[in-house]
């Protein structure tokens, strides 16, 4: 049986006292909310931290406030079992709901919180392994060892970005806050993360994600595409999330963040630029084509390396496809989004 | 007459037809009704014990240390800091083990633990007996063992291209062929050029089946008892107590004779034939518990059973086929090449059985079967749900249907036009008894509208049909030996109990029951009132083990024997007392009676009573072992059954033509079963094996980083895909067949041979969806998508190897066909023997098998 | 308590609510959910076969909610409602999914049943008449090796009638096929 490392667990009441613990023990202190990030990476020896500071009686970051029209404040410790069947949450944030639906499978949303989410470590398939199996390889860039072995030349690691819900609240221009040991900062979540597997959020160590705050629903409409082997357990490999508001049939806005295929959510910023303005309607093969073509661009920023899942090229390939089908699922008129997979 | 007498002394082989398939359906009482296992209480209230649920006072636990290289010497190993470590009660060594095993009598290359070389990273090196598991791990982390690596052979290419004169360190193993082959065979069966000559169209495919694991959601575990007395009791998870025995009785020879060793195999927490070797954890367990006087549990992780494995192996195949203008297969040239990973294993066996089946569907004329298996660094391969056959299946089903297309028939009438005739024998001498095919093949015609749809669905959307057949156990033993395959022994109780001993294991396929229905139907008694002992080589008579689903029907054979045994030395006296002729008396709803007057009779209990007090203790023993085959070549030993079980399945899929991403939303079914024991548990096996099937054609492969040190890419249950409830298509299934004079009450197999159709069926599904041939096995969205893209460039839409390894075959075997007037040897023992014969009147040479 | 002390390897002693009745144990503080089940309160019937959560076998109500034992700290659910397989029958009457589990096959080797009769049961408790769909989605966190789920998802609905007061006879297909 894969067991557990030894390690003090700490139980604090308040995200302030959580921090001040993990702010003492520095580097040697890791949060914990589900922990169905946390402990399978300690089971595996990767993440070995000596003090554990579970967040689970921290009443202060449980809960939901707020409204669609100025925004809604989730909790972080709020689990993606609530967020996916709280029925305000679905009729107003359909698109956010499906994405957190669409994470592992029902016994682990019931564990998993949004906080951990966000905050899920980068994934590589050299370095979610045991122990053992890592010194057979000399272990990696990443933990314990000094060599990239997706791209040994290289001086950056490329563990990839895994969590589903990220693409799709940075689309959305979600935004965190984020409690430190001198105060409290609220953070968009464009701006947190950053594009190296190893160092891949902006935040100091002891930094507690307390809440996330979603955006006001004014007229904007979000989807999230999923590409994963099984409709259950798997991580994404590819994961589009878009966000579009209209103006009459013009594009207004669009912002599409690319996950699953890079160290961070990537901005697929030439599709963007190319439909800003564009004339689009659902159902239409002109504007599907304009879309295609955009979607195109897509296919060059996408860093689809051999480290996950699935054949490394035809992800890449599969970027523009699903990049297009999120674009097409945010027109006015695109049936809401049942399917599990792709 | 006294119960010994009548429980021993007759022949282990019955003619056929003795097994009561002839009985109607309506004279049986438990025979082909649904009824619940017998421990299905067990298993639904958490307290069928598995083996890691088993704890002793004063256990401890162990781990193993495994190699890190994919190949390399093994200079020094140092484990003086983990014996030092508090905690740690010993540390076993590759040799302190010294004497090899291995679960054929030909392949005896594993050692407990490696002693001079590693062959693929898992391979174990040393093995820790702890106070707990992280002290163990912990120690396992402290022993040093410096190694020197060797050249790396990941795959059959490079293991062909060994340069026989290197250095003798730089084969894997130094048995074996020359190089790193470990066999090759070849055997050809008629005149291949006639056959091919009298063709008029000839294909030439490449296939390629990836390996794939079991996956059973136990992980393997072991717990080893070394008593004050000297004797050791080892509880584990297997499949094949027997053979466990064997191998613990051969390795321990110094340290405990073979009688005081005893095996139990628990309930396996599935099975699938990756608990069916004698393994390295299952030794080393009862080594360090002789040496610490302690019970010494080991339970693998996860990780561990990858490198355990034993499953499918890779098989690249070509196959030459010719067939006349309606379709007839004249000729067959099939080549397979396996590639073995690093031990023996059943590997001979899986090599002859990529050979054995092909004939047994469909009629093929002059068949020729070339066969190699290579060492390469890799975690070995064995038998997995369908041993050997799946590879060459795919491959065959997937050709009939290209065959079919550029013939311009259709799948289902060049199938039907070849199949082969019940009651024959087939070009490589295998007997085919009752044979239903045609029926599943126009069950599942019918059942799924596949004619008016075949070719007739809008782009992206297929159906596809293949067809398969499989053994009912294999008709030899793994080691050669004259005794019976089954054992089975009753014990009457004067409180009616009856209890049945019998070596073999339920794995979760319902053996247990089957033991319980069949008595049960004979002395007329409700099952659940049956006690079932099973599984324990000190209790039960052998059974061989739970593989190549020979169970049912040696175990229910042997089972029959001994309760008709029971049934007629109980009857004669009851007869007496009631003053009726012996042939009146009836066993039925646990009473014995005159079944002219049923009302005139007894409880079965006093019944027991009676004939105890006239005979003594009353036991029974019955046996079974299946029928002499006429394929006496070398080789012929692989692929003989008592019946052979048949299935058609028609797949649809839908595919997304833009990514190459497909679903399964139907599949339907039909299995030849013969008659059903227990058709609910049929209809388990039978679900049960499309989903694996299922899992195979779509997702899963045995995956390793060939160019990074030999590692196995994915050992996770999240990374290796299993199918979850959200693939699972909706699943059409009939049962079909006669009852087949083999079986018991007529039953054939139903655990392994509804799997093999799926996929082909998958592959011959989507190239009917969107025109893409793909010619592997797993069917992933990359490939159908890679095919897709050579469609619109205008290049061939096929994804597929195209050529095998070159290999210096040995010289055919040549054996001349039922209808070439053969005898079911080679062509120059034929000779040999009529030589003989005429030198010394007569007596046939001793079969063979291997 | 300084970052660089060794951790605390006492163990601590916890109160656990297990199938309704109160348990103690003296157990190790880095012990899971699943370890103290099994090894320290000598309930085997909650199983593993990843101890990752890539597999479900672990799977046991806290607070009625199915969760993966295997990735739950031991002390996180001290005082909570903890329900295994084996208090699922009532004094030796099974429940209705234990029931139609045995009657179908829905169990082969078991080794998944109890995780997938606990997830089921929440499922139940929630949505007393699920379609084939809404079974499918609720599970699709455990892995069964042997059934194919064709069984099991007949065994939820047979379950749920019988809970419903409905009749629930095995349909011939299931039993014998078409
Ligand atoms: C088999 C399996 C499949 C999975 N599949 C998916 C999938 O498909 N998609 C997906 O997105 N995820 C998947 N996951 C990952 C995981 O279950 C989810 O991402 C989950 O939401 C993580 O949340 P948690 O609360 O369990 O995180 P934890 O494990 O508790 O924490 C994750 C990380 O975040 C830190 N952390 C947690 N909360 C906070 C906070 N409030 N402030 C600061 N730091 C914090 C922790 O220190 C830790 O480093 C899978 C996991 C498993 C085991
Ligand atoms: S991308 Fe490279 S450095 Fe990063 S985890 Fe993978 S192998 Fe290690
Ligand atoms: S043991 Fe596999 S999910 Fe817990
Ligand atoms: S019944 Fe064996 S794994 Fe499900």
């Amino acid at each position: 049986m894969l067991r557990l490392p030894k390690f003090s667990y700490h139980r604090p009441a308040s995200g302030a006292e959580a921090v001040r613990i993990v702010a003492a023990h520095g580097g040697e202190a890791r949060y914990v909310a589900g922990g169905t990030d946390l402990y399978p990476n300690m089971k595996r020896r990767v993440q070995r931290p000596g003090h554990v500071v579970a967040l689970s009686r921290c009443q202060d970051l449980r809960g939901m406030r707020g409204e669609a029209r100025s925004g809604v404040t989730i909790g972080a410790m709020t689990t993606l079992s609530a967020i996916e069947h709280d029925p305000r949450l679905r009729a107003e944030y359909p698109g956010f709901v499906h994405a957190a639906s669409v994470v592992s499978t029902p016994l682990l949303r019931n564990m998993g919180t949004i906080g951990g989410n966000l905050l899920l470590d980068t994934r590589c398939n050299y370095y979610d392994q045991s122990h053992e199996w890592r010194e057979s390889i000399d272990f990696c860039k990443k933990c314990d060892g000094s060599t990239c072995w997706v791209a040994p030349s290289s001086p950056r690691c490329w563990a990839v970005q895994s969590s589903d819900t990220v693409p799709l609240l940075c689309a959305i221009d979600a935004s965190v806050t984020l409690l430190g040991a001198d105060g409290e900062r609220r953070v968009p979540l464009r701006a947190l993360y950053r594009d190296d597997g190893i160092d891949f959020v902006q935040k100091r160590h002891e930094e507690l994600l307390t809440a996330l705050h979603l955006p006001a629903t004014n007229g904007w409409r979000a989807s999230y595409r999923k590409l994963r082997r099984r409709g259950s357990f798997d991580f994404p490999v590819l994961g589009v999330g878009a966000c579009l508001s209209m103006d009459g049939d013009r594009v207004a806005e669009l912002d599409v963040r690319i996950g699953g295929a890079g160290s961070w959510p990537i901005p697929a910023q030439k599709t963007v630029e190319m439909l800003r303005g564009a004339v689009l309607r659902f159902d239409d093969a002109a504007s599907d084509e304009l879309i295609r073509a955009a979607a195109q661009e897509a296919y060059k920023p996408t860093r689809a390396m051999d480290n996950t899942d699935l054949d490394a090229h035809w992800r890449k390939k599969m970027a523009p496809v699903f990049v297009a089908r999120a674009i097409r699922d945010c027109l006015p008129g695109a049936p809401p989004r049942r399917d599990v997979l792709g | 007459m006294g119960a010994d007498a009548a429980g021993s002394g007759a022949p282990i082989e019955r003619p056929e037809g003795r097994y009561l398939h002839g009985v109607p359906d309506a004279d049986l009482k438990v025979v082909g009704k649904p009824w619940r296992k017998i421990d299905a209480r067990a298993r639904v209230t958490g307290q069928t014990r598995f083996a890691d649920d088993l704890f002793a006072p004063r256990m401890a636990y162990c781990k193993l240390l495994r190699s890190t290289q994919a190949h390399a010497r093994i200079v020094r190993i140092d484990a003086s800091a983990a014996e030092a470590m508090e905690g740690v009660y010993a540390v076993l060594l590759g040799k302190d083990l010294p004497i090899t095993f291995g679960i054929l009598p030909v392949s005896q290359d594993e050692h407990t633990l490696c002693i001079d070389k590693v062959r693929f990273v898992g391979d174990p090196v040393a093995a820790v007996a702890a106070v707990d598991e992280d002290t163990a791990w912990e120690a396992c982390r402290k022993i040093v063992v410096e190694y020197e690596a060797l050249p790396l052979v990941t795959d059959v290419f490079t293991a062909a291209a060994t340069d026989p004169e290197a250095p003798h360190e730089h084969r894997i193993h130094d048995y074996g062929r020359l190089g790193n082959f470990h066999r090759q065979e070849n055997l050809e069966f008629g005149d291949l050029a006639q056959g091919f000559g009298e063709s008029d169209l000839v294909r030439e495919d490449f296939f390629f089946f990836e390996g794939n694991t079991h996956l059973p959601m136990e992980e393997h575990a072991t717990l080893a008892t070394f008593d004050p007395d000297g004797k050791l009791c080892v509880q584990s998870s297997t499949q094949t107590p027997h053979y466990l025995h064997r191998a613990l009785a051969k390795v321990l020879a110094e340290h405990v004779p073979a009688h005081k060793i005893r095996v139990i195999a628990c309930p396996n927490g599935g099975g699938f034939g990756g608990k069916s070797d004698p393994f390295s954890h299952e030794i080393a367990v009862a080594m360090l518990s002789i040496r610490t006087g302690r019970p010494v549990k080991v339970t693998l992780t996860r990780e561990e059973v990858f490198y355990t494995h034993r499953g499918r192996h890779p098989v690249l195949m070509r196959s030459r086929i010719g067939v006349s203008r309606s379709g007839r297969i004249k000729a067959l040239d099939f080549e397979t090449h396996l590639d073995g990973g690093a031990y023996g294993s059943y590997g001979t066996a899986s090599t002859f059985y990529t050979g054995a089946l092909q004939c047994v569907t469909y009629h093929v004329e002059n068949y020729w079967f070339r066969g190699a298996r290579y060492f390469t660094n890799k975690a070995p391969c064995g038998p997995k749900r369908g041993h050997g056959t799946p590879q060459p299946r795919f491959a065959l089903e997937v050709q009939m249907d290209k065959l079919a297309v550029e013939l311009g028939l259709d799948p289902v009438r060049i199938r039907k036009d070849n199949l082969v005739p019940a009651n024959s024998l087939t070009a490589n001498w295998m007997r085919v008894g009752t044979m239903a095919l045609g029926r599943c093949i126009d069950q599942v015609v019918a059942g799924s509208g596949f004619l008016d749809r075949w070719q007739k669905l809008p782009h992206g959307k297929g159906v596809g049909l293949a067809c398969s057949s499989y053994l009912s156990g294999a008709g030899l033993p793994i080691y050669w030996n004259a005794m019976p395959h089954s054992g089975v022994q009753l014990k009457l109780d004067r409180s009616g109990l009856v209890t049945v001993f019998c070596g073999s294991t339920d794995i979760g396929q319902g053996s247990n029951s089957i033991l319980a229905y069949v008595v049960g139907e004979v002395l007329g008694l409700d099952p659940q009132d049956l006690r079932i002992v099973t599984s324990d080589t000190d209790l039960t008579p052998v059974d061989l083990g739970s593989y190549s689903s020979r169970v049912t029907l040696m175990t229910g054979n042997a089972a029959l024997q001994a309760a008709e045994r029971a049934r007629d030395l109980i009857a004669p006296h009851v007869a007496d007392k009631l003053g009726v002729p012996r042939n009146r008396i009836g066993f039925a709803k646990g009473r014995v009676f005159d079944v002219s007057d049923p009302d005139q009779g007894m409880p079965f209990a006093d019944a027991v009573q009676l004939a105890e007090s006239k005979l003594g203790t009353i036991g029974t023993t019955g046996s079974y072992r299946p029928p002499k085959s006429p394929a006496r070549y070398k080789g012929g030993g692989v692929g003989p059954s008592a019946n052979y079980s048949f299935t058609a399945a028609v797949v649809e899929v839908d595919v997304d033509p833009e990514t190459g991403i497909y679903t399964v939303p139907r599949i339907f079914v039909a299995h030849d079963i013969g008659r059903s024991i227990n058709p609910c548990l049929v209809m388990g096996q039978v679900e049960g094996s499309v989903y694996m099937g299922l899992g195979e054609a779509m997702m899963e492969e045995m995956s390793y980083r060939s160019d990074r040190f030999g590692v196995h890419k994915i050992p996770s249950m999240l990374d290796y895909k299993s199918p979850t409830t959200m693939e699972m298509p909706e699943l059409i299934t009939w049962l079909v067949g006669d009852p087949d004079p083999n079986g018991p009450f007529g039953a054939k197999e139903a655990g392994q041979g509804p799997l093999l159709p799926i996929m082909p069926a998958v592959a011959n599904a989507v190239f009917d969806a969107v025109g893409v041939r793909v010619d592997e096995v797993p069917i992933t969205p990359e490939k159908v998508f890679e095919g897709i893209e050579r469609a619109r460039k205008g290049k061939e839409p096929r994804v597929g190897p195209t050529k095998t390894p070159h290999v210096d075959w040995p010289e055919a075997r040549k054996v001349r066909t039922p209808w070439q007037g053969g005898t079911g040897l080679e062509v120059e023992r034929e000779q040999e023997e009529l030589a003989a014969a005429r030198a010394n009147g007569g007596a046939s040479r001793e079969r063979r098998g291997d | 308590m300084s970052p660089r002390e060794a951790p605390d390897r006492r163990k601590t002693l916890g109160e656990f609510r297990v199938n309704g009745e109160r348990r103690e144990v003296a157990y190790e503080p880095h012990r899971t959910l699943l370890e103290v089940l099994r090894e320290d309160l000598d309930l085997t019937g909650t199983k593993h076969g990843c101890e990752l959560g890539e597999c479900g076998a672990c799977t046991v109500l806290v607070d009625g909610v199915p969760v993966l034992s295997c990735l739950t700290l031991a002390q996180e659910v001290e005082g909570c409602a903890i329900e295994t397989i084996e208090g699922m029958a009532d004094k030796g009457e099974l429940h209705p999914l234990q029931d139609f589990f045995a009657e179908l096959g829905a169990s082969q080797c078991g080794y998944c049943s109890s995780g997938f009769m606990l997830a089921s049961k929440a499922l139940l408790a929630q949505n007393p008449s699920p379609s084939r769909d809404e079974i499918r989605v609720a599970l699709s966190g455990n892995l069964c090796r042997c059934t194919g789920y064709v069984k099991i998802y007949e065994a939820v609905e047979l379950a749920a009638k019988k809970l419903r007061g409905e009749p629930c006879e095995p349909s011939r297909e299931c039993t014998h096929g078409r």
